[in-house]
């Protein structure tokens, strides 16, 4: 009896004494302007900066990246027709508006790490060289390097001067050029989604009666898959994975060459279209599970 | 060549932590003998294994380009956050506040703002930070148990400042948003504690000195 009128007193302190009344008491405690508060205050100020500029990078990137996978498919609907050139100053015009993208991106790093926000532009830049690399292929039959990639990215003082005009910041503080480097990874990654890229090219290529593009494509394909294969384990993760996906690539190609060395011999040209039409589709099947 | 200065990085750091993992022995015999007066001792001691951890983290500054920290970042990062806890812990068992940022630094024989070299990036400032407030968590445990009672009460002060001033941070859905969900466990652990204590009359004796009324 007087066990259970204890326990009941006990339930009864805790409610009043701690549940409430300590609680409420040790939270006024804290000291709004104490010096562990202001310390944080300008945690917080500091961490609101960093992550809206990373947020303000993400967003260029998803731009960046989508502008590139347009001109990607606008260069896919190049075929040797007569609008070729026309197709080609249109991907022009489409890289030039990416670039002015890069060149905020580029505004926003200056005196930045650029390696710590490196994974909110990767992707886009990324993407980047894939587009670039592809016009660079069509028009040239050959690859891209690094060196010229990053050319086309340095931003001279006169595009800088109406957007310095416009904030009026200090003219002669900052240097005249500024540039953003393409990382060898991004570049190596996005010479990997490119060999996908070529891979459709070819097929698509040999629907429009091309005979002679996969056969330069798979010579192509197979240069770059041995480049691919020196880097071997020594690169990053990422690059061996898609090691894998650039060898299915290669056997495609490769495949549908052989198809044109045996079969075109025998079936008429106007039917050749025909035969890969059903091998495009089944192809495009395996991609979209892969 | 990432892989080559990776694993050299890994030689400098791999001594770093055998001092680490020498070191939180030396101070989590503290919480055994938390009433006992080897506490200033105990952190002196801590400070002299800190110079160790100063020159090994000289020659990590030599073993990369300065301006390209962060592409290495991931290397250093969970040691580096250890390191911080660990001064925390001295700064707090020594004064019992909280270790500022630019003292860290300092500590470490490193640089607190980014455009001076090898730095301490916020972030792992306050990962070191939650670390320690889950270690204070276990210190109000034990110091209970050595029959301190008053600790727990400071502690548990301690780390409502704590938590208040983490709950200004606009944390994103990253690590360090993972463990700060962590905190509040320890405050709800540490706020048992003083429960405990108080439903049994046991921090009268301690709160006289303390500064409570009840």
């Amino acid at each position: 009896m007087s066990g259970k009128e204890g326990s009941g007193g006990f339930r009864k302190r805790k409610h009043d004494n701690f549940s409430h009344g300590q609680r409420r008491e040790e939270k006024e405690n804290v000291n709004p302007s104490s010096a562990l508060m202001t310390s944080f205050k300008s945690f917080q100020l500091e961490l609101d900066t960093r992550h809206d500029k990373y947020e303000r990078l993400v967003k260029l990137s998803r731009d960046i990246t989508i502008e590139s996978k347009r001109t990607i498919f606008l260069l896919h609907r190049f075929t040797s027709a007569p609008n070729g050139e026309e197709i080609l100053n249109e991907s022009e015009v489409k890289l030039d508006a990416v670039r002015r993208k890069i060149k905020q991106v580029a505004q926003e790093l200056i005196g930045e790490d650029m390696y710590q926000f490196h994974r909110a532009i990767s992707p886009g830049l990324q993407e980047y060289v894939e587009a670039v690399s592809f016009q660079y292929f069509i028009r040239t039959r050959s690859l891209i390097s690094v060196e010229e990639i990053n050319k086309q990215l340095i931003f001279t003082a006169e595009d800088r001067e109406e957007t310095t005009n416009m904030t009026s910041n200090s003219h002669d503080k900052q240097p005249h050029t500024w540039s953003l480097k393409v990382t060898p990874v991004d570049y190596l990654l996005g010479v990997a989604d490119l060999t996908g890229e070529l891979m459709r090219l070819c097929i698509s290529s040999v629907g429009n009666g091309d005979i002679d593009t996969p056969f330069e494509l798979s010579q192509f394909l197979r240069q770059i898959y041995d480049g691919f294969t020196f880097i071997g384990n020594t690169g990053p993760y990422e690059v061996s994975k898609k090691l894998y996906t650039l060898k299915q690539s290669l056997a495609k190609v490769e495949n549908a060459c052989y198809t044109l060395k045996v079969r075109g011999s025998e079936i008429p040209k106007h039917m050749l279209a025909d035969v890969f039409s059903t091998k495009t589709e089944l192809i495009d099947q395996e991609e979209g599970l892969s | 060549m990432g892989e080559l200065v990776a694993s050299g990085f890994n030689c400098v750091t791999a001594p770093a932590e055998k001092s680490l993992f020498t070191k939180p022995c030396s101070l989590s015999s503290i919480e055994c003998c938390t009433v006992s007066f080897s506490v200033p001792k105990k952190c002196q001691k801590a400070r002299e294994h800190f110079g160790t951890v100063r020159t090994q983290l000289e020659s990590l500054k030599t073993k990369f380009p300065a301006d390209q920290y962060y592409r290495f970042h991931e290397h250093w990062r969970f040691v580096l956050q250890r390191l911080v806890f660990l001064a925390a812990f001295v700064v707090y068992l020594e004064s019992e506040t909280l270790v500022t940022r630019e003292a860290v630094a300092e500590i470490l024989g490193i640089e607190a703002d980014r455009e001076r070299g090898f730095h301490l990036d916020i972030e792992d400032y306050l990962s070191g930070v939650l670390t320690l407030a889950s270690e204070l968590a276990r210190l109000a445990v034990n110091s209970v148990t050595a029959g301190d009672y008053s600790r727990p009460l400071r502690i548990s002060t301690f780390i409502n400042e704590l938590d208040s001033g983490f709950r200004l941070l606009n944390l994103k859905n990253d690590s360090l948003r993972k463990r700060y969900d962590g905190l509040k466990y320890d405050v709800k652990k540490i706020e048992e504690v003083v429960y405990d204590l108080s439903i049994r009359g046991l921090n009268k004796e301690a709160t006289v000195g303390a500064g409570g009324e009840k």
